[in-house]
């Protein structure tokens, strides 16, 4: 995952005006700005959330839409309940083995540009029951996660920060060139296997194109 | 309430060809059972439900339980006189034997028209492989329903008469049934970064066998 905070250009402007003279001319009236930049504060500030929740982390979920959080404030208050109208999944809670297909299946109805929370130890690992014959270790084993909400489950404010933190990945993405976001890229696939009910287990367990065990960092 | 001592032996008058155990909880909770016959279970269960004096019409809870083959032990202590006259000798004899194991079904019952309760009855099947058989108490108390697929889908109990036993936690393709002693889990250990006890055991092959490639996690590059 690359880190949208550390990117030198956070919010590249066009040709080789700097910040501070861009500043200089907004405060005269003029403002300068880049398609790339409009585009991405525009998509940066309507994310639409889908419309769902797995577990108790989607009690959370819906406090961050009441009046006292208010996810409004970010622009993400549009809960969409058609996966064809959403711009990001909430994987709220925990997902068990049997629900593991369909989770995936509404990833892939998405459209792109299409991002994913991972909210919650049970979405990131299993958390509590990550031994339970029939809890899937982490949603990442079979879709690609954008953001990574730990907590059990993580309070409104958590799930806040992580939609800021989406919102500056969001903003730091580039429409074209080397770096180009994934979304602008053809040969990225947009929709992953649905794994199928086996006998014993989900057939396959994990989607080895998106995740494979971390190698454990050699002790000093 | 009767107590159920009272109750078994009122059955044992309605249906003197029945079996009916009563089993003893050492616990301090002390909440004793009543082994029914498979045979005669509906026969009961309606009988339980419909006598005056209890009207046992709701089933809170019904449970399953799986009790393995059991080796025991017994050992039989026996004293020899010494022939020569000393003190007696102490001798133990130990013995072996096997005890079958099978699956029983737990059904918690009360009354709401009286107000009283519970009366917990059990039934067990003949053994945990082919004979899993035991008669549905659902046409008898419909909040079975689902926590006899429970129990259906978690210990395996076919039970005759169910209207529509089907597996209610895991998917219909699913072979296994996970809540029983012997079940295998699927050995998916391949990351576990906080590994301890019977977790480590499992982990540590794939962690030996750690040649695995560069960490490649999800999201946008």
């Amino acid at each position: 995952m690359s880190d949208p905070v550390a990117s030198p250009t956070p919010f590249p402007a066009a040709g080789n005006i700097s910040d501070a003279e861009r500043e200089d001319l907004r405060r005269h009236g003029i403002l300068m700005t880049s398609l790339e930049e409009l585009h991405n504060w525009g998509r940066s500030n309507s994310i639409w959330p889908l419309q769902f929740g797995l577990a108790c982390c989607a009690i959370e979920m819906i406090a961050a839409a009441t009046a006292r959080f208010d996810i409004a404030r970010f622009g993400a208050e549009i809960f969409r309940p058609s996966p064809r109208q959403a711009d990001l999944m909430i994987v709220s809670g925990t997902v068990t083995k049997k629900m593991a297909p369909q989770v995936i299946r509404l990833w892939n109805q998405m459209p792109e540009p299409k991002y994913c929370i991972a909210m919650g130890a049970c979405a990131i690992s299993g958390g509590p029951f990550k031994q339970g014959y029939n809890v899937l270790k982490g949603i990442d084993r079979f879709i690609p996660v954008d953001i990574y909400i730990p907590g059990c489950p993580p309070r409104p404010e958590a799930l806040l920060n992580g939609l800021i933190q989406l919102q500056k990945q969001i903003k730091a993405e580039q429409l074209t060139g080397p770096n180009a976001a994934r979304f602008t890229r053809p040969e990225e696939p947009s929709e992953f296997p649905i794994p199928a009910y086996g006998a014993h287990d989900l057939v396959p367990t994990k989607n080895d194109a998106v995740w494979a065990p971390p190698t454990p960092e050699a002790k000093a | 309430m009767e107590t159920l001592e009272q109750i078994r032996a009122r059955l044992l008058l309605a249906y003197p060809a029945a079996q009916i155990t009563f089993v003893t909880n050492p616990g301090p909770a002390a909440e004793h059972s009543l082994l029914i016959e498979a045979a005669h279970a509906v026969e009961i269960a309606r009988w339980l439900r419909d006598d005056p004096a209890l009207r046992l019409d709701y089933c809170s809870n019904a449970t399953g339980v799986d009790w393995p083959d059991k080796t025991i032990t017994d050992v039989t202590t026996t004293t020899e006189p010494d022939p020569a006259g000393g003190p007696a000798k102490t001798v133990e004899i130990k013995t072996t034997r096997l005890q079958p194991g099978y699956l029983e079904a737990i059904y918690h019952l009360y009354s709401i028209a009286l107000k009283q309760g519970p009366v917990v009855i059990r039934l067990r099947t003949a053994n945990r492989t082919d004979a899993v058989t035991l008669p549905s108490l659902t046409p008898t108390w419909r909040s079975c329903d689902f926590q006899e697929r429970e129990i259906f889908d978690l210990y395996g109990i076919i039970f005759t008469g169910h209207p529509d036993l089907r597996r209610l936690l895991m998917w219909d393709e699913f072979k296994d049934h996970p809540m029983r002693k012997d079940y295998v889990e699927p050995d998916d250990y391949e990351w576990e970064p906080t590994a301890h006890g019977a977790v480590l055991e499992r982990a540590k092959p794939h962690q030996s066998a750690a040649a695995a490639p560069a960490p490649k996690m999800g999201g946008t590059p």
